[in-house]
């Protein structure tokens, strides 16, 4: 596999592509910017910042409304957004892309629109102890108020993995929903979402893949998945802040509820009762991001154009790459997925007698950014029994220079701390 | 910029790695559990206070360096104080840190002003306070009139 990507990367000229952000040509505390925090957002490249701009320079307007020729050309560019993202997971015709502010609204509004209506006491709602708070806390809100019951994906003590025997008899016939993480934000681990989808469905169960992470570093197939809902996050994959899809299987979705009633959802409006639009409009009501969307059709185009394989095999390498120059150091211990095949691009770590804030604060003198604590993952913490760690997130324009620094920098901890 | 001027002072490292007041006291009448869930600090403090004096102060928990060592200041500067003047403590302590105030301690607390540093840091600020808000709360709770 290693080879594959050797193969697969040999023209890919991540100096030259850096020169696409313009915030990696800062100094952070004066020295050379190092962004190891992408599992929390991803830096933007300028032209994702033109097209966001290009909005309230050329455009201006409301979309859907307007009767004048800027109002078409706002429209136009929104939209268009949709069908690059359909296009960029290989959306099916039976499928729809609405946008959201983020994968915790799309989480949210399955939540909301279509759990808490369709499950009753004693229906089974399956997760796992590696997820995010936001695949966690709104199931345990359905669960309180449905009567419906919680249950976990055991993590195998030993190897850190969900096992499919443990996956078999977990998910059952009261199983009506499997919420589950493509890809954790805490060790990068990636969970058989195939499998479990599989299994799910021969139990007649609904799938929802939290892509947050996951979305913007591989190549995404919904058809070939499968999954019934997906979501993820815009500013993740390049896009600007405040804007999120979640895919939804149309069937399921015309069960579903929409979150925010009002403006430009409904088709005809009485005194006492009103009737909605089809699919996608009726879960956006309200004016949206308009400018924000635009600059995600950006992000999407400029990630087309890298290749998400590229992407996806500059990142296995970079991470084999922070193992292995991570071995030789003395004091640090890593919790990130052993198995290379099921990592994504995450490092997390801590370093022994040191508080994780701790070590953040060392390497941010450094220019290095990376992110400290629970992560939003209170349960994973637990089952990992630390308080929080030191995780560093790669992206498609990390270099091994970026590596070199944040290993340089570790060693400086230890004489902060002497 | 050196950290160990600027933030980590050797002063602060000491309280940290100090095991003192890190403790629970079983006659505690004032407890009260807080955290910061961004950053993983989390303390329980125990206040044993008797005729408006503080008898013995302490605290359990888990957090950063900064975290700890102000939660070890602050149990140094409580104990055998009113808790009017742990009042007045806390308050100087947040005006050092948030409202930019030259730090004005008595004597046997001067080690507070170490913290002054922290003021530089704008994230690390919560976590200097937390063991403080969580004394005022205790010891001045809201539905108190607040002097």
């Amino acid at each position: 596999m290693a080879d594959t990507h050797t193969k697969l990367n040999a023209r890919y000229d991540v100096t030259s592509l850096r020169a696409d952000f313009p915030i990696l040509g800062e100094k952070m505390r004066g020295k050379r910017f190092v962004y190891l925090d992408n599992a929390a957002t991803s830096l933007k490249p300028q032209s994702v910042i033109d097209a966001e701009v290009s909005y309230y320079t050329r455009m201006g307007a409301n979309i859907h409304r307007g009767a004048y020729e800027f109002s078409e050309r706002a429209t136009l560019a929104f939209d268009a957004t949709r069908e690059k993202l359909a296009h960029f997971i290989n959306k099916p015709a039976d499928g729809q892309i609405i946008f959201t502010k983020g994968s915790t609204e799309g989480i949210n509004m399955v939540a909301a629109g279509w759990a808490r209506r369709k499950l009753t006491a004693g229906d089974e709602i399956v997760t796992t102890q590696i997820e995010h708070h936001a695949d966690l806390v709104p199931w345990q809100e359905v669960a309180r108020e449905t009567g419906a019951v919680l249950k976990f994906l055991p993590i195998d003590p030993e190897t850190g993995t969900i096992r499919l025997e443990d996956v078999e008899k977990t998910i059952g016939e009261r199983t009506r929903l499997v919420a589950v993480t493509a890809m954790s934000n805490v060790t990068g681990y990636m969970p058989p979402v195939r499998e479990i989808i599989r299994i799910a469905h021969r139990h007649n169960a609904v799938v929802l893949l939290d892509g947050a992470q996951y979305v913007s570093h591989h190549p995404v197939d919904v058809t070939d998945l499968d999954c019934d809902f997906l979501v993820f996050s815009g500013h993740k994959m390049l896009g600007p802040t405040g804007t999120g899809v979640l895919y939804g299987k149309e069937h399921l979705l015309d069960q579903m509820a929409p979150l925010n009633y009002g403006g430009d959802m409904i088709l005809k409006v009485w005194n006492d009762h009103s009737t909605y639009k089809e699919l996608p409009d009726r879960f956006e009501g309200g004016t949206p991001n308009i400018a924000g969307i635009i600059g995600l059709g950006a992000a999407v185009d400029y990630l087309l154009n890298l290749g998400m394989d590229k992407i996806a095999a500059h990142e296995h390498e970079l991470v084999e790459y922070l193992v292995e120059r991570s071995a030789g150091l003395t004091d640090v211990s890593v919790y990130t997925a052993q198995d290379p095949e099921h990592r994504g691009g995450i490092f997390s770590f801590n370093v022994e007698g040191v508080h994780s804030h701790d070590v953040g604060a060392v390497l941010d003198n450094e220019g290095v950014a990376v992110r400290t604590g629970f992560h939003c993952a209170q349960p994973y913490m637990r089952l990992l029994g630390v308080p929080g760690t030191v995780r560093a997130s790669v992206y498609l324009y990390t270099s091994r220079e970026d590596i070199d620094t944040f290993i340089d920098a570790l060693s400086k901890v230890k004489e902060v701390f002497r | 910029m050196n950290l160990n001027e600027d933030l980590y002072k050797e002063i602060i490292l000491d309280h940290y790695k100090s095991r003192k007041n890190r403790k629970r006291i079983e006659t505690a009448n004032l407890h009260l559990e807080a955290a910061n869930p961004s950053c993983g600090d989390d303390i329980d403090l125990y206040l044993d206070v008797k005729d408006g004096q503080i008898q013995d102060v302490a605290f359990e928990g888990m957090g950063c360096s900064i975290c700890m060592a102000s939660a070890d200041m602050m149990c140094e500067a409580f104990r055998g104080k009113s808790v009017e003047e742990a009042q007045q403590l806390i308050d100087k302590f947040k005006g050092m840190l948030t409202r930019n105030e030259s730090p004005d301690f008595p004597d046997e607390a001067a080690d507070l002003e170490a913290m002054q540093g922290v003021a530089k840091f704008p994230l690390r600020i919560k976590c200097a306070l937390l063991a403080w808000t969580t004394a005022n709360q205790l010891v001045s709770p809201k539905d108190k009139p607040q002097t």
